[in-house]
């Protein structure tokens, strides 16, 4: 199939950036996007123009490294699909396809299409941990974890951290990745001591950087893994619980 | 080539105590001095992460160096299936013993025995490190952890969070580290990459690396330099690595005398999506556990073109089925995969390149139900319909081997230092464990075994040594020349001016390896091959384009350097394969098989680890550390 | 209050003075379908509400103390909050998206609120003055305590008669998101019944809406005259 790019240029953070465009013929469709976008690369580079900067690695859609807004949807038009895992039987010969960087404040664009999300580790490194010092574990069968909890922890521990919610976001919320780690944990009978701790911390750090929920819902739409918004009712509540709660009284059950 | 012999500190006793007795007779460094110690990890998977966070904890002072944006992005977030422990929980008879005697034999007798039973011991302690530390391992109904028996082994020994075991592992990792760095134990630096190991007199002392994001060469100093930097298998340029899978950390330290050790020892994996076309980027792996109850066949006649439904059974081959009766699909991985190889190169392949053959949910679907199937495989089938288009409830999968995996790495002791006094390595790039061949979950395992259970426990008598040193400054003049030599490496890559991609080099580097030295090897293949390497080479220095700048991201001339260093690796890994002249594991030299076509080794003569030595870019020379066996039999494998 | 200080903090601010003004909405509602039955019991339940809490409280303490000025700081702090948040978000985005947004399930109402809000507001000031303060430039015949002939005369006018209702959809696209959207802020959810709060937020919708749309076409029907 032949398509037409219009792939977002931008030589550093304070460059001014532009669309250009960019012919894209013979492009299969068993290809993923991104192998697509190295074919307009080899291209570039065969007529000694720059090739387009994007982020990516593993290519199986678990590392979170990749993800831009493909006309206008994060991670493009399939739905639960990383960019990587994209293909191009998603599209038509002669379609027109827009390709932007993630856009938030918090996320300064390094080139073209790549994006610094380093503010999600500056939120993990708040609290998103359990703290178990090597070698200080008791057996691993010594607490049962009721299997439905386990599961929905994992549900929630699928985050890839590739911040396509904050990118989808109408605001440039943080709450589904947040959340998302703040469940993963929080589920666990492991993660209970910390648990009010952690989400205090969380929530404020991710405020200095990402905007608020209105939710809409189309954080969860984007996520690559549909991790569910429930997970922001459940940090909303812990979070009020841990303004109110005297956490002395926490041991009691 | 002249060889001599390496010590691999291995204590002696009996080998359930060496463990034990090591740690007690290695010396200690006292918890007030642990702050006085700094320690530069480089890489941020299983590996890199729990070391870096068990030193932290400890009270060393750690930097940690990763080239990903973030220290949760490194390849072994992919691993599917699982990771292996011998805690008996399903009381089906596993040990510490029978782990590492599966492991010894997976490996095809080519590890050290003390080193795999070391491994065995501490892996029960891996999953109650992790099970604290959050990991969602699968559970029960009765809330108590699942396992499964993984890639034919026999006993279920195998803990799982999903298909996203490596992802969930490499978190709680990840999420110690970051514990470290808010406490200030831990110094990360993200979008950097490691150019050189600084070694003085002998001694590792530090580092120098790149900022990708703004080109600054820069000198770190260390007391140790722990290197936790992945495997090699993008030499094969297809491969289940990730795209920025690499060997240059680990290269480059072989370049300043660390040893490469059994190079030739890669794992193909033999359930992974066939490439679709010339620009496939890289092939997905599909967790064996597929193998469990997929059926793998091919049409009994050569070019069979018909849809794979209007093949009636007696005219499928099952070939695993057919030929290794007692273990059928689950044969391991390396069998398994020559085993396709095989019915392919007889033009049997099936799909439209004929590069694949069939893994088949038919009658598992008939027997279980649907439903069953896709609660057990769903999201892999889910995966497979999303990259190939193709329902794997209406259609057999179509899978073929993929190189997955590399055993080969720095030479380290027991200890996990390699020969460079002060320079360490874990995981898949050390070539510790595995021997031959790695059995499936046991990369997961290592990795967290050397990061959070050993190299805690051994840099200590390392260290202890240089009590009261203070690091080598970086304005030393060592750290300037490597400084130097940096620079104008990146700035020859950017002036050679020529008319091919830094891409089309590693796309025919791979066609090299992967012909010559991939699933079979033989000797002429293997001269070929370097000749051809060093051919491909010359024309990458000289006709090698990569545009831009230095001082801001350029991803061509990051990779530039990356497959600069698969060139000399491939040429070894080729060097190592042709004078190995046995098969066993992932080494499969044509002229060396049974009757049956099976690997055959020459235990007399090829019962050592072969460690390379750079030789300073002269014809590499040979040590060798031999291999004894005390404990397992050395035996042919058999799987009929 | 600590806790308003945050973005978090703030959206329970808005719910819960969102769930005090649904409640106001609802009894509002309710109340002037006594108009149905009559100006006698309109203007009794007029009364009524003046003389609540009586003979405990003085006459209009309960009205003014539990209703008025509660309503009024709920109004405050919900526009605050929505105000200061909806300038964070703004400030979150940084540079917008180039290339037009193709959204998935982020509906008009949801994205809206900020409009619907003040079209509600604006309305409401227009209400007040025209209905409850009798302002005479806003209904020159107005007398107090009449309700009954205070709506005849203003829905006598067609131009009011279309604005009750344009608000009336505006405060439906409002209340539709705010009232599935309040449980999420509030962290009250729980899968078993999440299913039940689109259902929820819908009905709830069209009963207040109705209810309110039913006086002024009630007037232009000839059923209140």
């Amino acid at each position: 199939m032949d398509l037409t790019l219009e792939v977002w240029r931008q030589a550093g953070e304070s460059a001014e950036g532009r669309f250009e465009t960019y012919d894209a013929p013979d492009v299969s469709e068993d290809m993923s996007f991104l192998e697509m976008l190295d074919l307009v690369n080899e291209r570039l580079i065969a007529e000694e123009r720059e090739p387009i900067a994007f982020d990516h690695d593993c290519r199986e859609g678990i590392c979170g490294s990749c993800g831009v807004m493909i006309n206008g949807k994060a991670h493009g038009p399939q739905l639960g699909t990383a960019t990587c895992q994209l293909h191009m039987r998603q599209f038509e010969d002669g379609d027109r396809i827009v390709v932007e960087p993630w856009r938030a404040k918090a996320f300064a664009i390094v080139r073209d299409l790549v994006v610094d999300r380093s503010p999600l580790d500056r939120i993990i490194e708040a609290g998103g941990y359990i703290s178990a010092p090597t070698g200080a574990a008791p057996d691993a069968n010594m607490i049962p974890v009721p299997k439905e909890s386990a599961d929905a922890a994992m549900d929630a521990a699928a985050c890839i951290g590739c911040a396509a919610c904050i990118a989808a976001c109408p605001n440039s919320a943080g709450q589904l990745f947040t959340s998302a780690k703040l469940a993963h944990l929080d589920l666990l009978p492991q993660g209970q001591p910390e648990r009010y701790k952690r989400v205090e911390a969380m929530v404020e750090t991710m405020e200095e950087f990402f905007g608020s929920c209105t939710n809409h819902g189309e954080c969860e739409s984007a996520c690559p893994k549909s991790i569910s918004i429930d997970n922001i009712a459940l940090m909303n509540r812990d979070y009020l619980i841990a303004k109110l709660k005297n956490r002395k009284l926490a041991g009691q059950h | 080539m002249t060889t001599t012999t390496l010590d691999s500190k291995v204590p002696s006793g009996p080998i359930e105590d060496r463990w034990d007795n090591h740690k007690f007779s290695i010396n200690l460094v006292n918890p007030a001095n642990k702050r006085k110690f700094t320690v530069i990890v480089v890489g941020t998977g299983l590996a890199g992460a729990s070391a870096a966070a068990s030193l932290a904890e400890l009270g060393y002072r750690v930097r940690v160096f990763t080239f990903h944006d973030s220290a949760r992005r490194a390849h072994s977030i992919a691993a599917q299936g699982g990771i292996n422990a011998s805690k008996n929980y399903p009381n089906d008879g596993d040990s510490a013993f029978r782990l590492f005697y599966d492991t010894v034999k997976g490996g095809d007798y080519r590890s050290r025995e003390s080193n795999v039973y070391r491994l065995a011991q501490v892996s029960a302690d891996i999953i109650d490190q992790c099970t604290a530390q959050g990991v969602p391992f699968a559970r029960d109904y009765g809330g108590l952890l699942a396992n499964r028996s993984f890639g034919g082994a026999q006993v279920s020994r195998t803990f799982y969070a999903r298909g996203q075991t490596g992802q969930q592992l490499l978190l709680g990792a990840y999420q110690a580290m970051m514990r470290q760095v808010h406490l200030g134990n831990v110094e990360l630096t993200t979008q950097t990459e490691l150019v050189d190991v600084v070694v003085k007199d002998g001694v590792a002392v530090g580092i120098v690396t790149r900022n990708l994001l703004t080109g600054d060469t820069e000198s770190h100093s260390a007391h140790a330099v722990v290197l936790a930097t992945g495997g090699y298998g993008n030499a094969f340029y297809l491969s289940t690595n990730a795209m920025k899978s690499n060997v240059t950390a680990a290269w480059r330290a072989h370049k300043k005398g660390a040893f490469f050790a059994n190079p030739c020892y890669t794992q193909i994996h033999p359930t992974c999506i066939p490439a679709s076309d010339e620009f496939q980027s890289k092939l997905t792996l599909m967790s064996e556990s597929l193998r469990n109850d997929g059926r793998i066949w091919v049409p009994d006649k050569v070019g069979d073109d018909r849809p794979a439904a209007d093949i009636p059974e007696t005219e499928r081959d099952y070939y695993l089925e057919r030929r290794y009766p007692a273990f059928g699909n689950l044969v391991p991985r390396d069998v398994a995969s020559r085993a396709a190889k095989k019915e392919v190169d007889q033009m049997k392949g099936v799909g439209p390149l004929r590069n694949g053959v069939f893994l088949d949910f038919a009658d598992p679907i008939d027997r279980l139900g649907e439903g069953e199937i896709r609660e057990r495989y769903g999201n892999l089938f889910e995966m497979y319909e999303r990259i190939t288009g193709e329902d794997p409830y209406a259609q057999p999968m179509r899978i073929y081997p993929a190189v997955h995996y590399t055993m080969g790495g720095l030479w380290v002791d027991y200890n996990l230092m390699t020969n460079l006094p002060g320079l360490y390595c874990l995981g898949e790039a050390n070539f510790s464990d595995h021997g031959a061949n790695r059995l499936g979950a046991s990369a997961l395992m290592q990795g967290l075994a050397d990061g959070y259970f050993v190299l805690p426990y051994t840099i200590g008598d390392y260290l202890s040594e240089s009590l009261g040193n203070e690091p080598v400054p970086t304005d030393d003049q060592v750290f300037k020349d490597a400084e130097t030599e940096a620079s104008d490496h990146v700035n020859r890559l950017l002036s050679i001016g020529g008319t091919r991609s830094v891409d089309w080099f590693h796309r025919e580097l791979g066609k090299i390896v992967w012909e010559n030295c991939g699933m079979e090897r033989n000797a002429e293949g293997l001269e070929k091959a370097i000749s051809e390497i060093q051919a491909l080479k010359t024309e990458f220095d000289t006709d090698l384009r990569v545009l831009g700048s230095a001082d801001r991201l350029n991803q061509s001339l990051d990779k530039a350097g990356r497959v600069e260093d698969f060139f000399g690796l491939a040429e070894l890994m080729c060097r190592d394969a042709l004078h190995r002249e046995e098969s066993c594991g992932g080494h499969f030299r044509v002229e060396h098989q049974t009757e049956d076509g099976e690997a055959l080794r020459d235990d007399e003569n090829f019962s050592y680890v072969a460690a390379w030595d750079w030789n300073g870019g002269e014809k590499p020379t040979l040590h060798k550390e031999p291999l004894e066996f005390e404990y397992v039999k050395l035996a042919q494998r058999s799987y009929k | 209050m600590e806790i308003y200080r945050t973005d978090v903090g703030k959206k329970y601010a808005m719910a819960i003075s969102g769930v005090m003004l649904l409640g106001f909405v609802v009894f509002h509602m309710i109340g002037n379908l006594h108009v149905f039955q009559g100006a006698a019991q309109i203007n009794t339940y007029g009364e009524g509400l003046r003389d609540l809490g009586e003979p405990l409280f003085p006459r209009t303490l309960v009205l003014w103390a539990f209703l008025r000025v509660p309503l009024a700081a709920a109004f405050a702090v919900h526009i605050h909050a929505a105000y200061t948040l909806g300038y964070t978000n703004l400030k979150a985005r940084g540079t917008h998206y180039q290339s037009p947004r193709d959204y998935l399930v982020a509906n008009y109402a949801s994205r809206t609120m900020r409009w619907s809000g003040t079209i509600v507001l604006l309305f409401l000031a227009w209400h007040l003055a025209d209905l409850t303060w009798g302002i005479k430039t806003v209904n020159s015949e107005f007398a107090r305590g009449d309700i009954y002939n205070n709506l005849v005369f203003t829905f006598s006018r067609w131009p009011v008669v279309v604005l009750y209702l344009a608000a009336q959809i505006a405060l439906a696209f409002h209340i539709r998101h705010g009232a599935w959207s309040l449980f999420q802020s509030i962290g009250a959810n729980n899968p078993r019944f999440n299913k039940f709060r689109r259902t929820f937020a819908n009905t709830f919708t069209a009963i207040i809406v109705i209810g309110f749309m039913a006086v002024p076409l009630g007037t232009v029907f000839g059923i209140i005259h």
